[in-house]
Order: C-alpha cells, then sequence, then structure tokens
C-alpha cells in the first residue's frame, strides 16, 4: 500500500469513513499484560450490548468500512463474541481481531476457521516464554503458542503473529520471523506506546535509539512484515516504510472503545481524545462531525519540527508518543530518530506527565493456568 | 497477502469489477477493497472510478475506455486498469 504526496495530503484532510477502524469489544482481560495502551482488565457494566453490538455494525457496514480491528481487553471473553462476528462477515464487514490466544481451544480454532473474512493476530512479547511472559503474565506464552498450534492444525490459513518492540523483543526480529515462516504465518511488529499502562513501563522496554535504527533497516529489507503503519517516526531515517506514513488519528484511524466512546485514535484513550459516543447519534455523526476530529484535519502546523529537514517524512511522529510523555503535540516525536524528542523531554517536569483515563485494570495481580 | 496474479490484461478483452470488490467513494476518487486477498487500492480520479464500475457494460476495456475518458487519454488509462488486473481488484469475463 503506497501513496504519494497529494494522496497523503488528501488523507490529512480526512475521509468519508475510517480506513482503519478499531474498535475494543470489551476491556475484560483474563492477562495483565505491563504495556497494555487500554489499561484493560475489567469488564465495564456499561459496554454495549449485543443488540448495540449489532446495530453499530449494521452502521459499520452502511458507511461502507470494509473491515473492522477488533480487540479488548480480549475480545473472546465477550459471550457474544461469535455472534457480532458472524454478523459482521455476513454483511461483508471483514474483521481482524487481535487475541491473546487463550480461548482458543481445537475447537474454537476449527469454528475460526470455517468464518470468511476473518483474520486473526496472536499476540507474544518475546520469542521465548521467558522474554514473553515478562511482559504478558507467567503461562501466556505458552497458552500462545498452543492457540498458533490449534490455528494451524484446524488449517486456518494465514494468522498472523503480533509482537510489540520492546528493548528485549526487539533482539529476536530473527527468531519471529522463523517462528512465522514455521506456522506459514505473517509477521506483525508494532511500536511500543506510553499508552495506557504502557506509560509505567515506556521509558525501561522502550527500544533505544541504535535498535530502532537496527528495526528501520531490518523493515526495509522485508515489506512483507506487517507493521499497522507504526513505525512511520523512523521514516526519517532514509527511504519510507511500508504504509501512508502520517499520523492517522481522525483522519483515516479511529477508535470506538467497549462502552461506545469513540476515540481519535486506539493509542490516545483519554478525556482530551474523546470525540463523542456511538449511544448519542451513532459513529457517522462523531466521525463526520465531532470538533475534536474535524480540529484534527486541519492542516498541522510543522512546530517545532519545521526547522528540521525531515519533516515531509515523518511528520513530527506520534501524536499519543508525544501527548503520554508530557510533549506538546508540535513538539518532535519523543523517539525522534534525530534525538530532538530526547530534548524536549528533558526540558519537560515528570510531573506534568497526564494520567490514564479511564483505567479497568485490575486491582490483584493475576495468574493464569492452562485450561 | 496474496501473491500478484499471473494475468496479465488485455485491454482488447471484456474484463469487470470483481466480485470481491467493494468500492467507497471518496473526494479524490474511490477506495477498492478486495475482500478476498485484503488488497487496498486507491482509485486516484473520479473518471477512473466510473471507468472502473461500467467496465463490466462493454465488449472490452478498449470500448470502455473509449465510451467512459476523453480522448488522448486512452494508454494512460489502459496502464491504470493492468494494474488493477495485477492486485486482482478487476477479473476477465
Amino acid at each position: 500500500m503506497g501513496a504519494d504526496a497529494t494522496l497523503r495530503d488528501r488523507f490529512e484532510r480526512g475521509l468519508a469513513a475510517p480506513i482503519c477502524l478499531t474498535w475494543e469489544l470489551t476491556y475484560a482481560c483474563n492477562l495483565a499484560c505491563t504495556h497494555c495502551l487500554s489499561s484493560s482488565g475489567r469488564r465495564d457494566p456499561d459496554e454495549l450490548t449485543t443488540a448495540e453490538a449489532k446495530s453499530l455494525i449494521d452502521e459499520i457496514a452502511a458507511m461502507q468500512i470494509f473491515y473492522v480491528n477488533i480487540g479488548g481487553g480480549e475480545p473472546m471473553i465477550r459471550r457474544d463474541f461469535f455472534e457480532l462476528v458472524e454478523h459482521a462477515v455476513g454483511q461483508k464487514v471483514g474483521v481482524k481481531f487481535s487475541t491473546n490466544g487463550t480461548r482458543i481451544d481445537a475447537a474454537a480454532a476449527r469454528r475460526l476457521a470455517g468464518i470468511d473474512y476473518l483474520d486473526i493476530q496472536v499476540s507474544i512479547d518475546g520469542a521465548d516464554a521467558a522474554t514473553s511472559d515478562r511482559i504478558r503474565g507467567d503461562g501466556s506464552y505458552a497458552q500462545a503458542r498452543r492457540a498458533m498450534d490449534n490455528l494451524k492444525a484446524a488449517d486456518f490459513g494465514q494468522f498472523k503473529i503480533s509482537v510489540v518492540m520492546t528493548r528485549e523483543s526487539v533482539e529476536q526480529l530473527d527468531e519471529f520471523e522463523a517462528m512465522a515462516k514455521g506456522y506459514g504465518a505473517e509477521l506483525r511488529l508494532t511500536r511500543l506506546r506510553p499508552s495506557g499502562r504502557g506509560v509505567q513501563v515506556w521509558q525501561e522496554l522502550r527500544p533505544t535509539a541504535e535498535q530502532n535504527r537496527r528495526l528501520y533497516q531490518w523493515l526495509l529489507g522485508r515489506p512483507n512484515v506487517l507493521t499497522g503503519d507504526s513505525f512511520f517516526h523512523l521514516s526519517a531515517l532514509g527511504s519510507p516504510l511500508e504504509g501512508l506514513n502520517l499520523c492517522g488519528a481522525g483522519r483515516v484511524v479511529c477508535l470506538i472503545d467497549p462502552v461506545g466512546d469513540v476515540y481519535a485514535c486506539p493509542f490516545v484513550i483519554h478525556e482530551q481524545f474523546r470525540a463523542g459516543n456511538v449511544r448519542d447519534a451513532g459513529f457517522a455523526q462523531v466521525w463526520t462531525n465531532s470538533e475534536l476530529l474535524r480540529s484534527l484535519r486541519e492542516p498541522g502546523s510543522p512546530g517545532a519540527c519545521g526547522a528540521c529537514g525531515s519533516y515531509d517524512a515523518c511528520r513530527g511522529g506520534c501524536m499519543a508518543a508525544k501527548f503520554f510523555t508530557g510533549l506538546e503535540l508540535t513538539d518532535p516525536d519523543p523517539e525522534c530518530v534525530f534525538g530532538h524528542g530526547e530534548t524536549a523531554l528533558a526540558k519537560k517536569a515528570p510531573s506534568s506527565l497526564p494520567t490514564t483515563s479511564p483505567d479497568h485494570s485490575r486491582r490483584i495481580p493475576v495468574s493464569i493456568s492452562p485450561r | 497477502m496474496a501473491s500478484s496474479s499471473a494475468v496479465t490484461f488485455d485491454a482488447s478483452a471484456p474484463w469487470s469489477l470483481s466480485p470481491e470488490v467493494s468500492l467507497r467513494d471518496e473526494a479524490f476518487g474511490a477506495l477498492a477493497y478486495h475482500h478476498g486477498n485484503r488488497r487496498l487500492v486507491f482509485l486516484k480520479s473520479r473518471e477512473l472510478v466510473e471507468l472502473v464500475r461500467r467496465l463490466g457494460e462493454f465488449e472490452s476495456a478498449d470500448v470502455a475506455i473509449g465510451a467512459v475518458i476523453a480522448p488522448g487519454e486512452h494508454d494512460r488509462y489502459v496502464e491504470a486498469l493492468s494494474l488493477l488486473v495485477t492486485s486482482e481488484i478487476l477479473r476477465g469475463r
């Protein structure tokens, strides 16, 4: 998916509907990953009902949104999970869902394999149990691998293995690639963002500048590795990476949370980026008329990045990464490849960090055991 | 996702939009999404969108271009359609 400059300008002014709509189905999760960007754990009592969720799917279909990225929490915890997936694909709204794999036993894998227009990404955060479980909890890696084994045995086809790039996991790129190849799966790597609970671990887990440079080189040679466009801030290092290479928040990207709140992107679940709620007058109304989303489609000021010759390559980077590290939206990305973000961060008082809202983390630690 | 189609584009043959493809109009033209191979393609002009939508009505792509597109732009649109065949947005009839 490549785009020329004029098309990118159009995208920055927003589209009739999102291309990449994420819908977190539930805040309930049986894991408690340290970097969870939606601070999930406990179900919210006000989550959309089955009927509300179905009418939202109908609206998504009417807006001709081609597919929806379903996440959570752990979406398979919702008892109506299959009912909702089948309601979506039945009207040709493709479903791409993200799961920790704990609920994909052999029977679930066979059921999933029988559904058209369905993509699955199973998350791990290391190529071995020790590395992954440090982030995702004891036993989680083994369960994710079991899910992958079950999907392969059920002949699901090409699923995705999804990994957030941390200081540790970024050293295992070749192992992830080999694992994906072994399953006939696609590899998907995404950026660690300081969102949700991630704000507490970002400083210690984020890849170093040198690791990011190696990651960029590794990705350049592998256009088939999926990234969800999340490393566009690294495109300032040279040739652009695959993707649109822009911040899509409110322009081509949007998030609906489990209670129907609409946020500009999946990484800014925070009151300041809440655009409305689908319960009021539907999602299209929010997408088209929200003042917040409309303001994100205004031509942005390059701000502090205006003096840098690479602004056109990285567009100043990720809005969420700036916001949750206490930077202004016109500041450089905190992981600016030229180090301008580090300079900006050093000038901020630690007390200026925004707090996460809402937070559905469980109050007691969890341990999981094989089912 | 799926590997590129080996089908080559013959403009003198009949073509149509794949039944697996959905089109969504946008200010710049349209988005085309292939539900099977999951490819998203940008149709970057209104003229191309109309041509793609109406391709199936004509006995060949050449005739369709002649009917829908301004004279003098034939070769440019043959090239555009050829790319859409590669991504399986169009298929032979």
